[in-house]
């Protein structure tokens, strides 16, 4: 174990091509299917929040259900779609790492849409008087508090990028693992860890980590600088 | 003595100013506003007066289009409010709502709804209202006055017509009491009809050119401020001033 972890350093500190790769890769992925869930996450966040409709508690309900989704699930119905016989097999997509940005995508989407919809919707409870009697439009309402949340919402894209970069039932299903194409972070962690060989597996688990902190770090001092200016 | 209360409606729209009739509104089986209609000029300062939970704020709320009444019907210059027509007329809120920017950004947030593009108007309001050279600092740290006081510019900022402010000097500080009062007589003499809800007996006699007075929801009197402030038309009006006066 202490030999493990010694080799673990090695490499990390070595800056291995192989590691490196992977490290990268799983980065693409977890940044990309973010920043798309992102975009539809939040503007389904802020269309709730600002919307009073019959059947919105129903759709509430779905969405909070939808976060979650066992990734292992989300895997199998990406597959199904992707694969050759499925309705976007034609696509060619399955194995590559765009499958797994999709099937990322479809996780984390419900928890921006559930998180930012919550945080907006208290945010118009105190805006909304103001905005009407600015005759603001719906749309211009959206994007108000959009911007106004952006502290908030920061640390809800960063819940949904954790979850994806976390997460390998969904990657491992529709990626394969495949090197130098498909393999990413938990997966090779997975791997590594089952054919033996600890060291990789250890390396990958610390740059993980490091990820993890190093991000909600920044998270925490933008949001702190942000809270002193009265603007979180 | 002037007496608004039953002025006929055969004048010009322009001519028309505010007008409620038979506003009514309740909620959870409550009376909060009952059966009250008014006429108020379309130039000068109203003041609205009347004890802690009269319904001025409702009013105030019904009158600006934000709340809808049970019954009854609002019209500002012979139409009714609409979203558009809302565009037209600005409120201030007892407790500014400011957004969670600049001060600038603030401004400029009202001048983008409303369409305008003038660089140099926002300063001159910022500047009106005192706060000149606090363009970029954070609105929600700005001192209560302060932000009254920009909450004041913001609704200046579209030009309107007709401009509500709910007790706009409540627990403010001298200066900025002074500041917004004298830019509310600026804005009456350029033809801008403002409503004021106030309890300040005294900011009432400086400012208003008539008095609408309420208790529980019932409109008692509306008055040329003269003489509201030596004869008062409801015993309850005068039963309030006296407190005022004793206070
Ligand atoms: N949304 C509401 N639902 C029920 N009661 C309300 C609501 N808004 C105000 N009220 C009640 O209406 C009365 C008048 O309120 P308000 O207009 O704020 O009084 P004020 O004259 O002090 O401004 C108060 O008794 C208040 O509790
Ligand atoms: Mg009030």
């Amino acid at each position: 174990m202490g030999d493990a972890l010694h080799l673990a350093g090695q490499l990390v500190l070595s800056g291995d091509p192989d590691l490196w790769e992977i490290v990268l890769l799983s980065l693409r992925v977890s940044l990309i299917a973010t920043l798309i869930a992102c975009i539809i996450g939040l503007a389904i966040g802020s269309l709730l929040a600002v919307s009073r409709f019959r059947g919105r508690s129903a759709v509430l309900v779905v969405i909070n259900a939808l976060m979650g989704l066992p990734p292992v699930v989300v895997g199998l119905i990406v597959y199904l779609n992707l694969s050759r016989s499925g309705p976007l097999g034609f696509l060619g997509l399955l194995y590559t790492p765009t499958a797994m940005i999709i099937a990322q995508t479809i996780l984390i989407t419900p928890i921006i849409a559930a998180l930012s919809r919550q945080i907006l919707e208290d945010l118009n409870h105190e805006y909304a008087e103001q905005f009407r009697s600015f005759g603001l439009s719906r749309i211009g309402q959206m994007k108000a508090l959009l911007w106004d949340g952006r502290f908030a919402l920061l640390t809800v894209a960063l819940a949904g990028f954790g979850r994806a970069v976390a997460e390998v039932g969904a990657v491992i299903i529709v990626g394969g693992n495949i090197d130098h194409l498909t393999r990413v972070m938990t997966t090779a962690i997975a791997l590594e860890t089952s054919k033996g060989d600890l060291p990789l597996a250890l390396a990958l688990g610390m740059i993980l980590l490091t990820i993890a902190l190093v991000v909600n770090g920044f998270v925490q001092s933008v949001r702190s600088t942000a809270t002193r200016a009265a603007y979180a | 003595m002037r007496d608004f209360v039953d002025m006929p409606d055969a004048r010009t729209r322009h001519e028309q100013g505010l007008t409620l009739s038979g506003i009514s509104l309740s909620r959870n089986g409550t009376t909060l506003l009952n059966d009250i209609t008014c006429a108020l000029p379309p130039s000068g300062i109203t003041a609205v007066m009347g004890p802690n939970g009269a319904g001025k704020s409702l009013l105030l709320r019904v009158a600006h289009g934000l709340i809808d009444a049970d019954q009854g019907l609002v019209l500002w210059q012979g139409d009714a409010v609409t979203e558009e027509a809302r565009k037209a007329q600005a409120m201030v809120f007892q407790k500014p709502v400011l957004l969670r920017r600049s001060v600038e950004a603030n401004v400029d947030f009202a001048l983008k709804v409303a369409g305008i593009r003038h660089p140099s108007l926002r300063d001159a309001l910022l500047n009106r209202v005192g706060l000149k050279g606090r363009n970029k600092q954070p609105a929600r740290l700005l001192s209560g006055g302060e932000q009254q006081r920009l909450a004041l510019a913001r609704a200046l900022a579209t030009n309107p017509k007709l401009l509500f402010l709910d007790e706009p000097t409540a627990s403010l500080d001298p200066t900025s009491a002074r500041m917004i009062e004298d830019i509310l007589r600026e804005e009456r003499d350029a033809g801008t009809k403002i409503v004021l809800v106030t309890h300040d007996v005294p900011q009432a006699r400086r400012l208003a050119d008539d008095v609408l007075f309420l208790t529980s929801g019932q409109l008692h009197c509306h008055q040329d401020a003269a003489s509201f402030f030596q004869t008062p038309d409801s015993p309850e009006a005068a039963r309030f001033l006296a407190g005022h006066i004793l206070n």
